[in-house]
Parts: structure tokens; C-alpha cells; sequence
């Protein structure tokens, strides 16, 4: 049994990730505020049933998205129902890939976080459809292995990984588009018949 | 384990790229996890995927932060401490309870 003292001191340190996630989820600041707040009253409530060992942030993310897709969902009444727009598998590497080369003496990594600001990434991952954005922030943003997300979300393994698979490519799509909006790179150079047979994570499909 | 495991340490571009995201995910095996690796020291084209599919990675966790706003942070707490407190106070009506359950 785990007591709630404990629990204050061990949760709050996880605020600042539950609420960059709870914007991602509401896409509003007031209603982030809000989200995280019930979610450490009911954590709170029910610590008693945590048990102390472990993973703390995987049950409070639990919490978070439960109470995300009860309260904030049942307000829209219906699900998130915006079709996928996905690009083909590594979209932005058959676009953008070797551009990092092109200026020397600065890390690839530099390149590429200067080519999309905060607010494009965010806004990318907030125009995923709800069920593809969650995988996505678990996985890319938290870091929370498939095991975890699919208990965090009540979903198989399986849809964990697709529901990643094809929000991936979508994101991807999404921040090229930005991009050339900005005109920092060329509307599509990959004509649409050289694009290659979906090769990431499709194994099934092999045959 | 059998010898011919061997035999799988001949990793194609195609597997290398099936298992790409699982691979960056941490959801592989250590065994397929070091012949994946092994195939990179060799092929520089997946090796460049690779390592692009991990900077957008990084890319979208920093750029995914979010200051929380200082009055969420003490208004959360204040309202936890004070549920602990009253709890704690064996003089106190509403020990035992944790709030409205």
C-alpha cells in the first residue's frame, strides 16, 4: 500500500510532461490546465490501489488519457473522426534526407531542429487524428515502451504499433508540408510513381 | 541455442528497414537488436535512414515541451498537501478520507 504523502512528492515531477501531453490532447491551455488537474485529484484518490514498484508515470498517464477520453471527448460527442493523411513510409527522408550534409560544420541534428519551429511540431502532432496522436505522443514524445502504451490505452499490441506505424508517416507529411509553406523546401520533388513499396513494419505484407 | 543462428546474422536493407521503428522503439530482442546493428556498420545507406529517423525523433520530443504554468503547479500541490494534512490530523473529522471519492 502506497501512502499519499509518498505520493505528492513522487508525482508532482511529472507534471511538466503530463501537461505538454494533456495540450497535445485538449489542443487548448485552460482545458490542459484542467485535465491535469483531475487527473492528479483521482491519482491522488486512488493511490491506495497503486502498487509502490511500479511504473508511476505509466498509471498516472493512464489516468490522464482516461480522463482526457471521458470528460473531453464526451464534450464533442462523438470520436475524433478526421481521416489520416498519410504520406508513403520514410516521406520526409526521400525529401529532406542529406540536406543536414549540405551546411558543414554543424551537427545534423542542429539542421533539422532548425528547420521546424516549436510551434510546427506541435501543431503537426495536434492535427493527427485522436487516436493515432496519442500513440504518437506516448511513443515519440514519453518514450513509454508498446507494453505500456497499449495498457495505457486499453488497446492490443498490435494496434499500438499500426495506430503508430501509419501516425508516423502522417506526421512526417504534415511537417513537410510546413516546410514548404515556408519555402524551405520544394513543393514534392518525389514524383508519385518513384515512391517505393511500404517497406517499415509491414512484414505481413511481404508475401 | 543451435549453430545455425548464424544464419540470421545475414540482416538485408530490407529487413533493416522493416524493423527500422522497432528497432528505435527499444522493442527488439538484443540479439536482433546487435545483428540490425551489425548491418549498419556495413551499409551506409541505412545507416543514414537510421540515424535520420532518430534526429526527427529527438526533434519532436524537444520540440514537445511545455512550461507548466506556475499557478497549475502551486494550485495542484497546495490542494494534494492539504488532503494530506487533514488526513495525517487524528483530531481531524475528515481523517481517513481523502477528499469527496
Amino acid at each position: 500500500m502506497a501512502d499519499q504523502a509518498t505520493f505528492v512528492d513522487e508525482a508532482m515531477e511529472f507534471m511538466p510532461s503530463l501537461y505538454s501531453a494533456a495540450l497535445r490532447m485538449t489542443r487548448n491551455p485552460a482545458d490542459a490546465e484542467d485535465l491535469v488537474q483531475e487527473t492528479y485529484l483521482k491519482a491522488y484518490r486512488g493511490f491506495g490501489g497503486f502498487t509502490q514498484g511500479t511504473n508511476l508515470k505509466a498509471w498516472l498517464y493512464r489516468i490522464l488519457t482516461n480522463t482526457f477520453i471521458n470528460q473531453y471527448r464526451a464534450k464533442k460527442r462523438r470520436p475524433d473522426e478526421r481521416e489520416l493523411d498519410e504520406g508513403e513510409d520514410l516521406y520526409l527522408y526521400r525529401r529532406l534526407g542529406g540536406l543536414e550534409a549540405a551546411r558543414a560544420g554543424r551537427s545534423a541534428e542542429d539542421e533539422l531542429m532548425d528547420f521546424f519551429t516549436d510551434s510546427e511540431v506541435k501543431d503537426a502532432v495536434e492535427s493527427l487524428p485522436e487516436q493515432f496522436r496519442m500513440a504518437v505522443l506516448l511513443a515519440d514524445v514519453e518514450g513509454f515502451s508498446y507494453k505500456e502504451i497499449a495498457e495505457i490505452l486499453d488497446i492490443p499490441i498490435g494496434t499500438v504499433m499500426s495506430r503508430l506505424h501509419r501516425g508516423r508517416k502522417a506526421l512526417q507529411k504534415q511537417l513537410y508540408e510546413f516546410a514548404t509553406e515556408r519555402g524551405l523546401a520544394p513543393r514534392d520533388p518525389v514524383a508519385q510513381d518513384e515512391a517505393q513499396p511500404a517497406v517499415i513494419g509491414e512484414r505481413a505484407s511481404d508475401a | 541455442m543451435p549453430d545455425h543462428e548464424h544464419d540470421t546474422s545475414d540482416v538485408d536493407c530490407k529487413s533493416a528497414l522493416t524493423e527500422l521503428y522497432s528497432f528505435l522503439d527499444g522493442e527488439l530482442t538484443d540479439a536482433r537488436r546487435s545483428l540490425i546493428a551489425h548491418h549498419l556498420d556495413d551499409c551506409n545507406p541505412c545507416l543514414e535512414i537510421y540515424d535520420f529517423e532518430a534526429e526527427i525523433r529527438m526533434v519532436i520530443q524537444k520540440r514537445c515541451q511545455d512550461e507548466v504554468p506556475e499557478s497549475l503547479r502551486l494550485r495542484v500541490e497546495a490542494q494534494l498537501r492539504g488532503f494530506v494534512h487533514e488526513q495525517s490530523d487524528p483530531g481531524n473529522a475528515l481523517g481517513g478520507q481523502a477528499g469527496p471519492v
